[in-house]
């Protein structure tokens, strides 16, 4: 954007709704809000505290795998459902089915199923996360030039060789941006998982804090989480634009 | 130019016993309801250019790809080199009329993708591939992308990656019907030369008669409706009188004419 001929570097807007923020935090309008120079200075004290660097790990751990396992699984079955007809019209009603579905409903099920550790909530996290990548990596594969096909079929390609020398390239645009989203999906679902199933890592910081209404503790680990979801999303938005020459002429 | 070389050739290609490369034998194809080829035979002289020409929609691209071994015949069956078509082997490589490029490869890779599918190593494919872009005058574009390249490039990197798997048959659909006419002319004679010093049979889909005379030692000239081989043209004296003066032979310019008569029939 451009004021009186300026550039403005990106996210110049944040400062506008920081200053906001800060006003109506000073104005005293709700205990919800504190002004923001709070939620720093109680950002800044418990960034090196135990209970918060053992949030996060374990936060990290579950999200990590959860995402993990959704980008495997996601990429792969996507791509053969984008290959294959048949596998495509058998999986992709509940694809979209558990695209849209309410999946935090769902969470009081794989309690039952897999308990109330860890294992639950990475796949709370899987969960939220692979339907969206599932999606995205078949559409990359469904506009794959075919001749790229046969190309690789006329030099004898193993089905091997295909998905990992075709498919999975010329449909990696696609697949970065199904990833993208569903990692931003995926810090929803480890939150849900570690609020509803057990009370560890962040959700549990948040569940203390909202419950003894510290709402400058609550907001500063909101923008730590904040933080990391944006990085993890802007690089992976770096990472299409590398790949977006070829997105158009495949 | 050693001229006695190409008279030698073209003595020996007059023969008649040349054997056949690629033979075609009674190659039936249906997709659902539309026959696109019915009973064809075809015979395709080892170390020759063979054309296929005839209006689009004709079946060009289905036999072409039968032969590749991409498609099934619905019935009859095709030999390479006496042995029957069961689907694509190191006999035959293709060079498609889109380039069939990988956008995200360089050239050089792009090249050496072909050996790369066969198992070549990747030093040994890629110090292959650097002399087959060089012949095609490409040096200099190892690490470019396809996208930073002209269509005729792009063709010419097409080529190379199906020159550097040494195949015995060069199948190629239409490839330069995708470039401009100044580059298409220089591709032909090219493709002359290419056909004079490689030992390989090429099978070289066209819809265009000029070209397809200036190229061919044996054109098949294809009709639709029921699908089949109409006639086989086999020009003989104008191949030996230099790329210049092809255009201007009477030989070339009678059978120009002549496939011009019996294709206008079908042009809407
Ligand atoms: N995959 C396909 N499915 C159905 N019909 C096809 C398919 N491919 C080609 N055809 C039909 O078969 C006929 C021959 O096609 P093609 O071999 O591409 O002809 P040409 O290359 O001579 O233009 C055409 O009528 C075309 O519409
Ligand atoms: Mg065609």
């Amino acid at each position: 954007m451009y004021i009186f001929g300026y550039r403005l570097p990106g996210m110049s807007s944040l400062v506008v709704w920081g200053f906001l923020w800060e006003m109506i935090g000073r104005a005293d309008v709700t205990f919800f809000v504190p002004p923001l120079s709070e939620v720093f200075t109680t950002l800044y004290s418990i960034i090196g505290t135990v209970a918060f660097k053992n949030a996060l790990a374990e936060t990290a751990y579950a999200f990590s795998l959860g995402v993990f396992f959704a980008v495997t699984i996601g990429v792969i079955i996507g791509i053969l459902m984008g290959k294959n007809r048949l596998l495509d019209e058998l999986l992709l009603p509940w694809v979209n089915v558990f695209l849209s579905a309410p999946l935090t409903a769902l969470v009081p099920v794989l309690m039952v199923l897999f308990g109330f550790g860890m294992k639950s909530i990475i796949i709370t996290t899987s969960l939220f996360a692979v339907w969206i990548i599932i999606l995205n990596s078949r559409a990359g594969v469904k506009q794959i030039n075919r001749s790229l096909v046969e190309m690789a079929n006329s030099f004898g390609a193993s089905p091997i060789d295909a998905f990992f020398k075709i498919y999975f390239w010329a449909a990696l645009p696609e697949i970065l941006g199904g990833v993208r989203i569903g990692i931003i999906r995926a810090v929803k679902g480890v939150i849900i998982g570690q609020l509803l199933i057990s009370i560890v890592g962040f959700g549990a910081l948040f569940e203390l804090y909202s419950a003894n209404f510290l709402m400058g503790h609550f907001w500063a680990v909101l923008l730590v989480l904040f933080g990391l979801a944006f990085s993890i999303s802007e690089f992976l938005a770096y990472l299409e634009r590398k790949v977006a020459y070829y997105a158009a002429k495949r | 130019m050693a001229m006695s070389q190409i008279n030698h050739k073209t003595t020996e290609k007059n023969s008649t016993d040349i054997g056949s490369a690629v033979s075609v034998q009674n190659i039936s194809k249906n997709y659902g309801d539309v026959e696109a080829l019915r009973d064809m035979s075809l015979e395709f002289p080892r170390g020759q250019l063979t054309s296929l020409l005839g209006p689009s929609g004709c079946g060009k691209t289905t036999l072409l790809k039968i032969i590749a071994g991409l498609l099934e015949p619905t019935s009859g069956h095709v030999e390479v080199n006496g042995i029957n078509v069961s689907g694509p082997g190191p006999d035959r490589a293709f060079v498609f009329q889109d380039f069939a490029l990988l956008p995200w490869a360089t050239v050089l890779k792009n090249v050496a993708f072909g050996l790369q599918m066969r198992g070549v190593a990747a030093s040994e494919r890629e110090a292959i591939a650097e002399r087959y872009i060089k012949s095609v005058g490409l040096a200099g574009f190892e690490n470019s992308y396809p996208h930073e390249l002209s269509g005729g490039m792009r063709q010419r990197v097409g080529l190379a990656r199906a020159l550097s798997v040494d195949a015995d048959v060069l199948l190629m659909d239409e490839p330069f019907s995708a470039v401009d006419e100044q580059t298409r002319r220089k591709f032909q004679e090219d493709l002359l030369s290419l056909v004079r010093d490689e030992n390989k049979t090429f099978i070289f889909v066209t819809h265009s008669i000029e070209e397809a005379v200036y190229v061919s030692d044996q054109i098949a000239i294809l009709l639709p409706r029921p699908s089949r081989v109409s006639e086989i043209i086999r020009p003989s004296s104008f191949r030996n009188k230099g790329v210049d003066n092809i255009r201007r032979d009477s030989e070339y310019l009678d059978i120009v004419d002549n496939i011009w008569s019996s294709l206008r029939t079908y042009v809407e």
